[in-house]
């Protein structure tokens, strides 16, 4: 009888958690150093909502995470070859956020993007590239060219930090010997692989996180985000830009809510709030990347809006371009360059 | 009824089913929370690899296992040893060994040291030996991160007396790695080797010294036959999370040298490898068991001698 009672006890403690669900509540996902606590401050105030926020450092670990499932988030933001991902698993929730009060915000130019056509799932959070970060007091030599981490100028040898994503970097290798992205032409990738494997001796890191460390001068150089170099800028003045002229990848990131979300209408309200202009500024100010929303430079910083990291010099328009998602097999061979440059 | 069923014999057999009913409960956890996601890691290594990361379930596949062994070259197909996980594999095996030399070395007379303290004092250098745990091994890795960076306290050091005109690049290195591990698990080698030589009867060292002994022949002679379980002790208790290491590479190697639990994180993130992740853990697995083995047979033969 005792061990009877013991179980029911037992029995009504599991199922507590299920009873006291806590209302107000908004579970981001979202990459690191990236959100704004201004813009959550705000959002929290204005809707009575707690949010916590959960940070992330590459696509692929939000996906294994979020596929795992018994994650508890709300919101997630991926890259834009990423999102058809999340889409054709059944992770993501059609919130239609096209048909929300602020979509009218969102420049065209983002409306009818390949990886969500019409903007049927997501809505944009910010968009940058991955172009060459170099301290201007080690190396003061052409700084627009993806050389700077494949043939690294001696001054930088054992100095250069690359982002350790594959797509980014593979883009900027392919197109450095003269391939189109998703390309299966061995004789270029046999050159990619060949390139970096005998590049990679002359970097120190493969790494997330590069804007302390341009401060404390233990990187001269890195491969990395537009925004990060000129966050770093403003720790170190001589942090300088270059956009390869061989060729750089535009990224987007965009606000998805998940399909098994416990908060979705909170997830809703988050999607029209951040298409909002002078909320779209927030989050541009404290990450200081670009976002996709017009109307939002009117609130931006002043320092941001003529960034020399922001805005694409004519000139090197033509070389950026949005990384596409790769036929599996192409992507099945492109991590299998990955591997050998990783081990 | 049998000729053995006597009263007695019910009354042990009973004895021994209430035994098993009352550890039921403890094997329970210890199969299911333990044993058994091995199995879910040795049935996953054996699935083929999802697309997008995870296993297509009942898909038969050896290619995990395959590939912590062979690789096959992706441009000309030719088949070849796996060079990269053996490539890590002897990084992880040689940086492992390191450590528990260089604890054991540091270990050794500073357990001496807290051994020949007097009683009271003893409890408060173990308690300070513990301090480090109280911390989250994490931060107590970025803490090194700021010792040993180019403008870190050992470079500025450096550089202000003279020694070096320029830092000398430690951070993402392997030497890196090596101070970082030596530093978090110096207290695992410390504290057997105090719990051995707290033991030790000191008047068997004065004997030694009586019989006309030096002192270097006093400590290989009579303190280190008699500590010996606590080196071995210690050695596994650094050697193994050592070998499995993740937290050190990645913050203080730059995430460019790797080791095997980089390895196999690898293979769980981007590289959408499940089967081989769970491949390359089982093989660690069975690496470290093997070590453990050696280990104590070593452990039991030199105990035997002692006694002899």
């Amino acid at each position: 009888m005792r061990v009877k009672r013991l179980l029911s006890a037992v029995a009504a403690i599991a199922l507590l958690p299920a009873v006291a669900q806590a209302e107000g509540e908004l579970n981001i996902y979202n990459w690191g150093n990236y959100t704004s606590p201004e813009m959550i401050k705000k959002f929290e105030d204005t809707y009575n909502v707690k949010v916590t926020i959960t940070d992330y450092d590459s696509n692929d670990t939000a996906l294994a995470k979020v596929r795992a499932g018994g994650h508890g988030f709300d919101i997630v933001v991926p890259s834009a070859n990423y999102v058809p991902i999340w889409v054709n698993e059944g992770l993501l929730l059609e919130a239609r956020p096209d048909q929300m009060e602020n979509f009218k915000n969102v420049d065209e130019r983002w409306v009818n993007v390949p990886w969500d056509m019409g903007r049927d799932y997501t809505v944009p959070w910010q968009w940058g590239l991955t172009g060459i970060t170099v301290d201007t007091s080690v190396y003061k030599g052409d700084i627009n060219t993806s050389s700077i981490f494949l043939d690294p100028p001696a001054e930088l040898v054992g100095k250069i930090n690359v982002a350790p994503e594959m797509n980014d970097v593979l883009f900027a290798t392919i197109r450095y010997f003269g391939g189109e992205w998703c390309t299966t032409d061995k004789e270029v990738l046999k050159k990619v692989r060949d390139k970096l494997v005998e590049a990679k001796p002359k970097w120190i890191a493969m790494d997330y996180g590069t804007i302390e460390k341009f401060a404390s001068r233990d990187y001269a150089a890195a491969y990395y985000w537009n925004g990060a170099a000129m966050r770093a800028r403003e720790k170190n003045t001589d942090v300088r830009f270059g956009f390869p002229k061989e060729g750089f990848p535009f990224f987007m990131d965009s606000v998805a809510i998940l399909a098994d979300a416990k908060n979705p209408e909170n997830a809703k309200l988050f999607m029209n709030f951040i298409m909002d202009p002078e909320n779209a500024a927030m989050i541009s100010n404290f990450a200081k990347y670009s976002n996709g929303i017009k109307g939002s430079e009117a609130f931006m910083d002043p320092a941001m809006k003529d960034a020399p990291e922001l805005v694409v010099p004519s000139e090197f328009q033509e070389a950026g371009a949005f990384l596409q998602s790769c036929a599996p097999e192409v992507n099945e061979f492109y991590a299998k360059i990955w591997t050998d440059v990783n081990k | 009824m049998s000729a053995s069923d006597t009263p007695a014999r019910i009354a042990q057999r009973q004895k021994t089913r209430n035994r098993w009913l009352l550890s039921s409960p403890a094997l329970l956890i210890v199969f299911v929370a333990a044993i058994g996601p091995l199995f879910v890691m040795l049935a996953y290594s054996f699935m083929a690899k999802g697309d997008y990361g995870g296993v297509k379930p009942w898909e038969f596949s050896t290619d995990g296992w395959f590939g912590v062994f062979f690789s096959r070259d992706i441009f000309d197909d030719t088949l070849t040893i796996a060079d990269a996980n053996v490539t890590i594999f002897l990084r992880s095996l040689r940086l492992s060994l390191l450590t528990t030399l260089i604890t054991l070395a540091i270990g050794f007379p500073t357990a001496f040291f807290i051994a020949t303290r007097p009683a009271r004092m003893r409890d408060v250098w173990v308690f300070l030996i513990t301090i480090p745990f109280w911390t989250n091994i994490l931060i107590r890795t970025f803490a090194m991160q700021e010792v040993i960076r180019n403008e870190g306290i050992i470079n500025t050091v450096l550089v202000a007396t003279g020694i070096t005109s320029e830092p000398v690049q430690i951070l993402y290195t392997d030497w890196a790695i090596l101070f970082g591990m030596t530093y978090v698990y110096l207290p695992l080698m410390v504290l057997p080797l105090y719990a051995s030589m707290e033991k030790l009867d000191f008047r068997l060292v004065e004997a030694g010294y009586d019989l006309y002994a030096n002192r270097i022949q006093v400590l290989r002679r009579i303190i280190i036959p008699i500590v010996k379980p606590g080196m071995i002790a210690g050695s596994i208790l650094v050697f193994i999370p050592s070998l499995g290491a993740y937290v050190t590479p990645r913050v203080l190697g730059g995430g460019k040298n790797m080791m095997l639990g980089n390895l196999i994180e690898l293979q769980f993130g981007a590289g959408r490898n499940w089967p081989l992740g769970a491949a390359i853990s089982i093989t660690l697995m069975v690496l470290v068991m093997v070590a453990l083995l050696v280990y104590v047979r070593y452990a039991g033969r030199s105990g035997g001698q002692h006694h002899g």
